[in-house]
């Protein structure tokens, strides 16, 4: 099947003016300006297949959203090649733009002074929606996001989840067939977070969408992405399922277990990470977890045990860091 | 309705709709303005007072007829400025405009179109007052409503795009107040805001003749309050449309350098 999205050695470098701090140096850039070349992206590929949803993840800086923007037609590559559904994003076609979208977390595209309801009219206009679709997109939109009473009062009324929600359903009533989300649940209480994770599920199912998904917060990877690209210093540190990523940057598993005797020494079983109040932590080679799990029952009175992968928060700090170190 | 056309209704519908919610602000904005031509007028007639009862052949009713017609003329003007453009690039607004398949300039055009529509209304009463104050005298042909009807719109579209070239001056550089004011100051000097176009010294009302800015001023003022001849009419209008299509053409171009060099740096 042709992927949706097809990145290849995709690069983009940018001149940046530098000078040194102080007087002298302020006075002598004006005479004689010195640039750098900065690569954002260094040779970046990957595919999405239509309908899947991917969490591209990195540290701040790593080239996400430049990529995000390159893939949107926002930003001409330096080099490389992109194919999103057939065009080339920095062509900047209407047929292209009119079947994706770009969420940006900490940007507003909705009228500030009227409500939603009037800002969807304007993007019905925009991206020629014809009216019954224009109506059943919308009402399955409000409906899915529950924000039936939302959309009709100013939206410099609401709070920042409200206005992310209505935001969002501005941004899906063209029912783009690629989404391009940059960290969508910045600065949402848990709850709004979950809902919105809850709804972009749920439209990619029901419409069978590509998602490329940044996001600090690892809740919204792990409900959304069967994949995740990581990236850092504009390159792909690893690609592929979250439980490979685990396998290959966490080669250690957590065993909890809980002591019926309180302060016995686990410590020749493998790192105590964690003890207090009978409860002990340690941290064992993912290889050895069956057998070191088997000893501890038999040597000790064990009244409960969890085998667990370490957080995925932890898991990407491992991966960062072995590619600095690589 | 063709695309097109359902977007410049909706976005000057959603205008209306937003200035109306602030038509304090507008209110308070157009009394300091008004405040401008105010002060013209009334120079202006003590000038032709002390002169005998007019300036070079204008009256002081001339003179009020003059500066009333420039009040509603310079709130046809009001379009989307350089100022904006410094926002829109930096804050990255820009960006979402990029992603949408319709033109930015349509958007800016349309809105500030609906807008007028607010701002005629709450000028009428203005205009009611002006005139009762200052007497102007007026001597209109149907022909002359009609052409200055057109004529306004000529000069909104000429000024969009003169300060719309203007702001995309923004993509290479967010330091660009100084072109701004040069701007400024050659509009006021040569449009007709400052002072009839007659009371130029010639080679000044002949420079104003080749420059677009007597056409977003002076000249649909004359319309309705000077005395032009019918070829001077029709002749103004022909005028307006090249400088349309002088100034389209001159956005369709920095637009797409401007693009080029924001897809190359970023925001």
């Amino acid at each position: 099947m042709e992927p949706a999205i097809r990145v290849r050695d995709l690069r983009k470098t940018f001149r940046v003016a530098e000078r040194d701090a102080g007087l002298g140096a302020s006075v002598r850039s004006l005479v004689r300006r010195r640039y750098r070349e900065v690569a954002a992206v260094a040779g970046v590929s990957f595919d999405v297949a239509p309908g899947e949803v991917v969490g591209f993840l990195g540290p701040n800086g790593a080239g996400k959203t430049t990529t995000l923007k390159m893939l949107s037609g926002l930003l001409h590559p330096t080099g490389g090649e992109v194919s999103v559904l057939g065009h080339v994003p920095a062509r900047r076609e209407k047929a292209y733009l009119g079947r994706i979208t770009l969420v940006m977390g900490n940007r507003n595209q909705l009228q500030w002074d009227i409500p939603a309801l009037d800002s969807f009219e304007l993007n019905r206009a925009v991206y020629r929606i014809p009216e019954p679709e224009f109506r059943r997109a919308r009402d399955e939109l409000v409906e899915l996001l529950e924000i039936g009473d939302l959309v009709r009062k100013p939206v410099r009324t609401l709070s920042l989840g409200e206005r992310m929600k209505a935001e969002v359903a501005a941004a899906l009533l063209h029912r783009p067939q690629v989404l391009f989300l940059d960290e969508p649940t910045i600065g949402l209480d848990i709850g709004a977070q979950k809902r919105l994770r809850g709804f972009v599920a749920e439209y990619t199912r029901r419409h069978g969408a590509s998602v490329l998904l940044t996001s600090h917060y690892m809740a919204d990877v792990q409900a959304l992405c069967q994949r995740v690209v990581v990236i850092d210093k504009g390159q792909v540190l690893f690609d592929g399922g979250l439980r490979q990523l685990t396998a290959r940057f966490s080669p250690h598993q957590t065993i909890t277990v809980q002591l019926a005797e309180p302060g016995t020494d686990l410590s020749a079983f493998g790192a105590v990470v964690e003890a207090g109040e009978g409860r002990v932590s340690i941290q064992v080679p993912k290889a050895e977890t069956s057998a070191v799990a088997g000893r501890l029952l038999a040597a000790h009175a064990v009244t409960d045990l969890t085998i667990e992968d370490p957080p995925i928060e932890d898991v990407i700090e491992q991966a960062f860091s072995a590619g600095r170190t690589a | 309705m063709s695309g097109l056309a359902s977007v410049y209704r909706v976005v000057a519908g959603t205008a209306v709709q937003t200035q109306l919610q602030y038509r304090t602000t507008n209110y308070l904005f157009m009394l300091g303005m008004i405040a401008e031509p105010v002060v013209y007028l009334v120079v202006w007639q003590t000038v032709a007072d002390a002169q005998g009862g007019s300036v070079q052949g204008i009256t002081a009713g001339d003179f009020a007829a003059y500066y009333i017609v420039w009040t509603l003329v310079r709130n046809m003007n009001i379009v989307f400025t350089p100022y904006g453009w410094e926002g829109r690039i930096r804050q990255g607004e820009l960006s979402g405009m990029l992603v949408r398949p319709v033109h930015p300039l349509h958007h800016d055009l349309a809105y500030f179109a609906g807008w007028k529509v607010v701002v005629v209304l709450l000028w009428l009463p203005i205009a009611a007052v002006l005139t009762l104050v200052f007497r102007p005298t007026f001597d209109v042909s149907p022909v002359e409503v009609l052409v200055f009807l057109v004529a306004i719109w000529g000069a909104y579209l000429i000024r969009s795009m003169l300060l719309w070239v203007l702001g995309m001056v923004t993509f290479w550089t967010t330091r660009v107040s100084a072109l701004y004011e040069l701007y400024f100051t050659a509009e006021l000097l040569l449009s007709g805001r400052l002072l009839p176009l007659v009371l130029l010294p010639a080679w000044a009302a002949t420079a104003a003749d080749w420059l677009p800015f007597r056409y977003t001023f002076g000249y649909p003022i004359e319309v309705l309050a000077g005395d032009l001849t019918t070829a001077e009419l029709w002749g103004g209008l022909a005028a307006q449309g090249a400088w349309v299509l002088a100034g389209t053409a001159m956005v369709a171009v920095v637009w797409r350098f401007g693009v080029r060099r924001y897809s190359a740096v970023g925001n």
